[in-house]
């Protein structure tokens, strides 16, 4: 069944089943995905990220029903890590989404990373375009919960929110490098609790020094409190959110954005063919060159070399 | 639809007045730990918002645990969300306490299988693939 034509009218099931045939990354899928791609170029794309228990998913849905309540169509894709071992998952973002799940202007999707690194799989990517093509304005990709240096939602969104939850760390952990830098808005959540003044005022004060040195230009990046469970702050962080995509607009940083984002499929998918080749075709070189490795024969750099090397010279 | 490649997609869900999600929560990681993607719905959830959810997640079998005695309404009444969205592609599973002559009568309106208190983990994992096996087949 040609599941274009009703992508484009924005049908649910259709959306639905493109979605699964993204994620299988299926070779039947490819020309459908390419006409759908023709297709995209008009939703803002948000990223939000943070550590987990940041409250990621609880405010994706606040900021969709946000959003959705000025009449424009949300599409989400929660992502949640699958197991290494099994390869199977628990996606659980979509119970802290209950109040939006009825929402006729909301599509929620969740997907298992894949072993991905950075928790972003390829068919995450696919889908983005899906929904993109499907007429949804914003889509919200909520990330895995990361660590402090998986930065790779900056490569697949126009805007990217970090989380960060009062109570996590001290003004040390604020001015390390990594997640933090990555931000063009940060949200502190939980602002119900009392000591979420306190991580406000060291992130503004890690901006500041950001600041001093003059290393940004442009966007400077805002901090926000919200509280999802008061439904605070939403309304400026929808704002806000609003008037990075015009400042994106207005000063060309989208044109730099969206070659960014397209090097980095083109990449991703490159990387993940070389992959699948090397263990199809090539397991007897693995397993001679690891053979090497282990009786100290060889070292790593090289063996990688000679691997590489091997597939080129055929 | 499935390859290889894809995890069978299952999502699970406990409906209306019942809050003993012990159950629902191990079947999750029974199957997460046998390679499949379980999308958990969470409890009290009425069979409208199931339904929506498990359409927009297309999954392969969605997965209702009821241990209230109400399972007669509310699976009715989610076979016939699922016909009216056009979406009987999805294949209702159900897990519970349930007498005999229901668990027939379920099957007789359209749920695949029932899986009663006394499944262990293997029977489980080995439903869920014998019913998406089948529904690819057909």
């Amino acid at each position: 069944m040609d599941l274009v034509p009703g992508v484009l009218r924005g049908e649910t099931v259709p959306i639905a089943r493109l979605l699964s045939c993204a994620e299988a990354a299926d070779d039947a899928s490819r020309p459908a995905l390419a006409r759908i791609f023709e297709h995209t170029g008009k939703a803002h794309v948000v990223g939000i990220t943070g550590v987990p228990g940041s409250g990621k998913s609880t405010l994706t849905a606040v900021l969709a029903e946000e959003f959705a309540n000025s009449g424009r169509k949300v599409g989400i894709i929660a992502v949640d890590p699958s197991s290494p071992f099994s390869g199977g998952s628990i996606l659980g973002d979509r119970i802290r989404m209950a109040d939006i799940a009825m929402n006729p202007n909301v599509f929620i999707r969740s997907m298992a990373t894949r072993g991905a690194m950075g928790g972003l799989s390829r068919g995450c990517l696919d889908a983005v375009d899906i929904l993109d093509a499907a007429g949804f304005d914003i889509i919200l990709i909520e990330t895995v919960g990361v660590g402090q240096d998986e930065i790779e939602i900056v490569q697949a969104a126009h805007t990217v929110i970090v989380a960060s939850a009062p109570g996590l760390g001290d003004e040390i952990q604020a001015i390390k490098a990594g997640i933090l830098e990555i931000a063009d808005i940060h949200i502190v959540t939980k602002c119900d609790r009392s000591d979420s003044n306190r991580t406000i005022l060291e992130l503004k004060g890690m901006l500041k020094m950001g600041d001093l040195t003059k290393f940004v230009e442009g966007w400077e990046p805002k901090v926000i409190g919200t509280s999802s469970l008061r439904r605070e702050g939403f309304e400026e962080l929808a704002a806000t959110i609003d008037r990075h995509r015009s400042y994106l607009e207005t000063s060309g940083e989208i044109v730099k954005r969206r070659r960014k984002i397209s090097e980095t499929r083109m990449l991703k998918i490159a990387e993940s063919l070389v992959r699948k080749r090397f263990y199809e075709e090539r397991l007897g070189s693995i397993s001679e060159l690891c053979g090497q490795m282990e009786r100290k024969k060889i070292a790593p750099d090289a063996a990688a070399r000679q691997l590489l090397a091997r597939i080129n010279g055929e | 639809m499935k390859n290889a490649a894809a995890p069978i997609r299952v999502m699970m869900t406990k409906l209306g007045l019942d809050g003993h999600d012990r159950g629902v929560k191990i079947v999750a990681r029974v199957l997460r730990d046998a390679g499949i993607d379980v999308i958990y719905a969470g409890l009290h959830r009425s069979p409208e918002e199931v339904v929506t959810a498990a359409i927009q997640e297309d999954v392969d079998v969605l997965g209702v645990s009821l241990l209230s005695g109400a399972h007669m309404p509310l699976f009715g009444r989610v076979l016939d969300l699922l016909k009216e969205r056009n979406a009987l592609h999805i294949t209702v599973v159900g897990g519970g306490l349930m007498p005999d002559e229901d668990v027939a009568k379920l099957k007789e309106m359209g749920v695949a299988d029932i899986m009663r208190q006394d499944s262990t983990p293997e029977q489980i994992v080995a439903t869920i693939r014998r019913v998406v096996a089948e529904r690819s087949d057909a």
